[in-house]
């Protein structure tokens, strides 16, 4: 194993070390159990698994007060599970039940919770990044001190729209931070295979934003830079690039063989470079946690994993009036 | 040789001008590229320059005289030892301060008897409500300084809306009055402003986002579509968007087809959002101010030729017209004409030749594509037994079309006519002055339409 046997950075607690266990292994098996509902004919359509990227939204999230937003692509549901969304409520929503975030009409891509400021949940590539700096835009303008966490991926680095929203965002010194999930193919086209660039948060220099690449499945990692952004940020110095390298260990959506990658690779990212391994290690190396504890932890998930799946097959079907419903606000 | 100097046309809609300042006075030697004048058009005060050279033999148009047309002589241009009086006859030399137009004549005729004909089932303002007169700019304008005075939250944003006090002059003085944090230019990026201004308006904030025409908004569609219209649906209720995209929309003069559209029908297909279309500028005003407190999105379409143009507008501290009510602008028994925008100058003024030939139209200005108000179209259409729509759009998936299988399956026993719809025409708009005038919906198609519905 090549995991850092020691936590190198000093102020982690065990607390915290437990919570980012728990909660990225909340999301896995949260999406396990998604891949396994989706087989079963209970969720249909796209559903895209963030398996192996937890570190990202669990370290970031750790970043966060109250009144922070965050806004994502269609790789949507650990985003929602480490912001504080229900596992019900979500998983209700990948089923098309009455119980899921949007009642059942907006399915694994577009869910949304104002109460949790998670704006979504973005179908169209890319979509989401002016959003989220129009997100910054208005916390901006009612002079609160607020950032927005502007999630996209290195397939939506390509898109137009990303480089509007960066000069826009330099230009107005929005507290916007743009995190690129850097899991290297975009569908199945690997990074090497869409842009000459070397690295994407390089990209942001030209319109004056500052950035770093970040080792996206570390988590502790994920969080000394993410703090490091806040910061920027809430001093309103405007936006921030944080480029996470990380990697999904699935195929891009469930319909996807993901045959553009060899085996060995996925292989090698999961036995040296998971990032809930990591940290199961460092509580174990460290003799803050035992054995016991943390399957005591791995039931209590699962438990409340599988209290998802029950609650989202058990939830009605939308009522056929609710068709005709949420058209207008 | 001595040459007449004319009124230039500034902009491609430009029909009149103010003649706001001469450079130049008689017995001066002119270079050709010299300024000679300031000229003031809707949008702008332009500085005009000589073609010829020459000494100024004569000024036809005294400084401050506006509403000089188009190619009227303002100067005579001559060389030296001439006369002026060669080129200028006695009478064309007298002064010509008196061009000065009446504020409403850049209305076309038909309106002023229009006017006159509201029905009183159609009052947007209770009875005896003073009026004054305006532009559809200046409506356009009053309804965002308004709410924006009302509600700290409602801001503009666009290109050229604040320093250059909008491409259109249409947010003229907002920025003076309102600061840089609520009227924010824009860099030329409509999909990336388009999707700040959603989000925007997610995070607590009522944007208005100007499209200096809707062909640019083509570039923003998906965030007007799938961002704004289909997310509060998308989210079960939770995320409505109040959002306002307005601009001009449809054919300006000579810009070609890249710049001369109409999207009414476009977006009327789409629901989530809603669709405005006003036509005299108590609309524009009623209409942008209920726009821009609705929780939803809406479009806002403008036209860019009846940004002039004059109309009485209540003089009420707070007036508002709510969407999905047609007005009728124009009773008639014989025939409905059903049209909206720019649609409706046609409207009025074939009503109005058809009134001399003994056809009596009933003119119904729908305001609102979405809501739609079926109910005072399919009234009408029960009264007088034909329809006719004007549009200026495509004819392929038109509100025409849409209207005429709507009444064919609501009212089809009412109808003595197949009901016509006259639009554009299936071409992308011509650049030439000709092909462009048969490219484009004509008051005589309005009026050989509703001939045909009556088979006469």
């Amino acid at each position: 194993m090549a995991f850092k046997k020691a936590p190198e950075k000093s102020n982690v607690s065990k607390e915290e070390l437990l919570k980012f266990y728990r909660e990225m292994l909340l999301i896995r098996r949260f999406e396990e159990k998604a891949g396994q509902l989706y087989g079963m004919g209970l969720i249909g359509g796209f559903c895209h698994l963030y398996i192996g990227q937890e570190a990202v939204v669990v370290g970031l999230e750790a970043c966060t007060k109250e009144g922070d937003k965050r806004v994502t692509s269609y790789r949507d549901h650990g985003h929602m599970l480490a912001c504080g969304m229900e596992a019900n409520g979500v998983m209700a929503e990948l089923t098309g039940r009455e119980g899921g975030y949007s009642r059942g009409k907006g399915g694994s891509m577009h869910m949304f919770s104002r109460e949790k400021h998670f704006y979504g949940g973005h179908g169209i590539v890319g979509a989401q990044v002016p959003i989220g700096a129009g997100l910054a835009f208005a916390d901006k303008y009612k002079g609160n001190d607020n950032v927005t966490f502007t999630y996209f991926g290195d397939g939506a680095a390509n898109q137009g729209q990303v480089y509007e929203t960066y000069n826009m965002a330099q230009l107005w010194a929005l507290p916007v931070i743009f995190v690129i999930e850097n899991n290297h193919y975009a569908m199945g086209t690997s990074q090497q295979r869409s842009t000459g660039s070397e690295t994407l948060f390089g990209r942001g220099l030209a319109y004056g934003i500052p950035g770093e690449q970040v080792d996206g499945m570390d988590v502790l990692a994920v969080k000394e830079a993410g703090e490091k952004a806040v910061a920027h940020c809430r001093a309103g110095k405007g936006p921030y690039i944080l480029e996470m390298m990380t990697y999904r260990y699935r195929g891009h959506s469930m319909s996807d063989p993901a045959k553009y990658r060899t085996r060995e690779e996925v292989e090698k990212m999961k036995s040296e470079k998971d990032a809930i391994e990591h940290v199961r290690d460092l509580l174990l190396t460290a003799g803050l946690s035992s054995d016991e504890d943390l399957k005591a932890i791995d039931k209590e998930i699962k438990e409340v994993v599988n209290a998802s799946a029950e609650f989202a097959k058990a939830s009605p079907e939308p009522a056929p009036a609710e068709l005709w419903t949420d058209i207008y606000a | 040789m001595a040459v007449e100097v004319l009124m230039p046309a500034l902009s491609p809609t430009m029909e009149e001008g103010t003649l706001a300042k001469w450079m130049v006075k008689e017995g001066d030697v002119v270079k050709s590229g010299q300024i000679i004048a300031e000229i003031e058009t809707d949008k702008a005060t332009m500085e005009f320059e000589a073609a010829d050279e020459g000494i100024v033999g004569r000024i036809l148009v005294a400084e401050g005289t506006s509403g000089v047309k188009v190619n009227t002589a303002i100067m005579v241009l001559v060389e030296a030892g001439e006369s002026a009086d060669a080129v200028v006859a006695p009478v064309a030399a007298a002064p010509v301060a008196e061009v000065a137009t009446p504020a409403v004549a850049a209305a076309p005729a038909a309106l002023a008897a229009a006017v006159a004909v509201v029905s009183k089932a159609s009052a947007d303002w209770p009875e005896g409500t003073p009026m004054k007169t305006m532009t559809v700019r200046e409506a356009l304008r009053e309804a965002m300084a308004e709410e924006m005075r009302a509600n700290p939250a409602v801001m503009l944003m666009g290109e050229e809306v604040g320093e250059y006090q909008g491409a259109y002059k249409i947010s003229q003085g907002l920025l003076a009055e309102f600061g840089a944090k609520r009227v924010v230019d824009t860099p030329i990026t409509e999909m990336g402003f388009t999707g700040i201004a959603v989000g925007a308006a997610w995070g607590g904030l009522n944007p208005i986002v100007e499209f200096m025409t809707f062909n640019f908004a083509l570039q923003a569609i998906d965030h007007i579509l799938n961002s704004a219209a289909k997310t509060n649906y998308m989210s079960g209720g939770q995320l409505g968007c109040p959002i306002v995209f307005r601009g001009a929309n449809g054919a300006a003069a000579r810009v070609g087809a890249q710049h001369s559209q109409d999207f009414s029908a476009w977006y009327a297909a789409i629901p989530g959002l809603k669709v405005v279309v006003p036509y005299s500028a108590a609309d524009a005003k009623g209409l942008l101010k209920q726009a821009i407190r609705d929780p939803n999105p809406v479009i806002f379409l403008e036209n860019e030729i009846m940004y002039g143009q004059s109309f009485e507008v209540p003089d009420l501290p707070d007036f508002t017209i709510p969407f999905g009510k047609a007005r009728i602008w124009r009773e008639g028994s014989d025939v409905t004409i059903v049209s909206f925008s720019i649609g409706m100058k046609y409207a009025l003024e074939a009503a109005d030749l058809l009134a001399k030939e003994g056809i009596s139209a009933e003119v119904i200005d729908l305001r609102t594509l979405r809501p739609i108000d079926y109910d005072t179209v399919l009234a009408s259409v029960q009264k007088t037994n034909r329809c006719v729509t004007v549009e200026e759009g495509f004819p392929v998936g038109s509100i025409g079309d849409h209207l005429a299988s709507t009444i064919m399956q609501r009212a089809f026993d009412y109808l003595d006519a197949p009901v016509v719809t006259c639009t554009g025409k299936d071409v992308p708009m011509p650049y030439a002055a000709n092909l462009e005038k048969l490219a484009l919906v004509t008051t005589a198609d309005v009026v050989a339409a509703v001939k045909s519905v009556c088979y006469r």
